[in-house]
């Protein structure tokens, strides 16, 4: 399949048993793009991001993912997910691992790098999310914001062309939500290409370059950030924006 | 009374054949208990697919073995397979008859300590690339056997106490050995002395196990 976009996803449907999640769901998102997804509870956002590097199996429809057909069985899917980095709301960090450990397991077990060189890349994504220093720290050992920040460095390690956030700031103490906001911001200026799932409506604002509306497993509304906050067309869009922004 | 109980000349006596016993037990436990263990992650690793096919006949298996009362299983593979032209000695028996029941008591602990491993360890782990079964090795095992420590300690506490069933078998365990001793020596003191063994062999297990259930509910507070 041809295409520019780094993620296609084109007609995505969704069942649970009879529970239709995802009703055709359309996603395209430029190489370098930030895109946000936001809605009410049960629209589906998760269930759409865990499609897109196949947690989830959709149900029917495509997804190109920099150029590779996530949905072919012929498809190498542990090869495919490397390039899918993906950062979840409860960290999910290997607890019996130090912090370095949680980053190196995949480069030494799926990229196929040495002890030392997989150490050495470990590092380097630690030093980008600020935590050189706390290497050798197990998870209990960390605060929230600290251990959601170890969960980046373990996806950013290998290097991943997409990255996908499930609303990576919602179990922290608000205090912490910054430094994690921090690194994701540092993430976009580096250039990576960002869907990210999250009510931090300031966040939107200033660094998304597009928010995307779902509700009921359709995409309702989506477009520039202002466009989205300030002057929503749909009604549905108009009550959820306003809901939020009363709380 | 002491002189039935508490002979020293009789212990003196019987001390060698006690012991070599006690080194066939030892011996016996470092056999079977590893067999249990290999034979209860394979039925754990098997119900981790969670397909029907797969499922159902597992619980039969498991279920089958654990109500069998191990001394029944053993004594019918014992005496039973000759009838089916397969003539094993007491020790393989015993071998078999721990891997099929010991085993089914490991597999559901390693089942509970794998259940126990939330699914969000499994979805970080295949999101980087991570192939179910390096995600079960590296991530969920690990993980498993430490939440399930203590129920995989006091169930080998028990498999080392099953051992003695060899003894019915002519197995030259602890108590087989003891019960020779006794019936040459025509007292009860060697069966003393094994009890006094097994005491002693297996109390700092009991004492080990009693701290880690006592870290356990600390750690739950
Ligand atoms: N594994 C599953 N089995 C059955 N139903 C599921 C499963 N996962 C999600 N669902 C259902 O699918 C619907 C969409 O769930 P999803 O988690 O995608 O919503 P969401 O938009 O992320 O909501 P939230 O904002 O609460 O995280 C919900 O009704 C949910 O109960
Ligand atoms: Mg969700």
């Amino acid at each position: 399949m041809v295409t520019n976009h780094i993620v296609d996803a084109r007609a995505i449907h969704k069942h649970f048993g009879t529970l239709h999640v995802l009703k055709g769901v359309d996603l395209k998102v430029d190489e370098r793009e930030l895109v946000f997804i936001i809605g009410p509870s049960g629209s589906g956002k998760s269930t759409l991001l865990r499609c897109l590097n196949r947690l989830e199996e959709p149900s029917s429809g495509s997804i190109v993912v920099d150029g590779i057909d996530m949905l072919d069985a012929k498809t190498d899917i542990n090869h495919a997910r490397r390039r899918i980095g993906m950062v979840f709301q409860s960290f999910n960090l290997y607890p019996h691992m130090t912090a370095l450990g949680n980053v190196t397991l995949a480069l030494r077990k799926v990229a196929g790098k040495g002890r030392a060189e997989a150490e050495a890349l470990g590092r380097a994504a630690l030093e980008r999310v600020g935590l050189a220093e706390r290497a050798d720290h197990t998870p209990g050992q960390l605060s929230g914001g600290q251990q959601q920040r170890v969960a980046i460095a373990r996806s950013i390690a290998l290097e991943p062309r997409v990255m996908l956030f499930d609303e990576p700031t919602s179990a922290l103490d608000p205090e912490l939500v910054g430094s994690v906001l921090e690194v994701m911001r540092g993430l976009r200026e580096s250039g990576m290409t960002m869907i990210v799932v999250s009510h931090e409506m300031g966040f939107a604002r200033n660094a998304a370059d597009r928010v995307v509306f779902m509700d009921d497993g359709l995409i309702v509304e989506q477009g520039p950030p202002a466009a989205i906050f300030e002057n929503p067309t749909q009604e549905r869009t108009r009550a959820f924006i306003g809901q939020i922004q009363r709380h | 009374m002491i002189e039935a109980f508490f002979n020293i000349e009789i212990m003196k006596a019987a001390w060698p054949i006690v012991l070599t016993g006690l080194w066939n037990t030892i011996l016996l436990s470092l056999i079977v208990v590893p067999l249990g263990l290999l034979g209860g992650l394979i039925l754990a690793l098997l119900a981790s697919i969670r397909h029907p096919l797969v499922r159902w006949p597992l619980m039969a298996w498991v279920d089958f073995f654990r109500a069998f009362p191990p001394l029944v299983l053993l004594v019918l593979l014992f005496a039973g397979l000759p009838f089916a032209g397969l003539e094993l000695g007491g020790f393989a028996c015993v071998a078999i008859a721990f891997f099929l029941n010991t085993g089914s008591y490991y597999g559901e602990i390693f089942r509970a300590g794998i259940d126990s491993v939330p699914a969000g360890q499994v979805e970080a782990a295949r999101s980087t690339g991570l192939t179910r079964m390096q995600a079960m090795r590296y991530v969920v095992l690990p993980q498993a056997v430490r939440n399930v420590m203590p129920d995989l300690l006091s169930n080998t506490l028990e498999v080392v106490k099953l051992t003695s069933l060899g003894s019915v078998v002519a197995v030259p365990e602890l108590l087989y050995e003891a019960r020779q001793a006794q019936s040459i020596t025509y007292n009860p003191t060697p069966i003393v002395m094994a009890a006094v063994i097994y005491f002693l062999l297996l109390w700092p297990v009991v004492r080990l196990l009693s701290r880690l259930e006592n870290r356990a509910l600390a750690g739950r507070r």
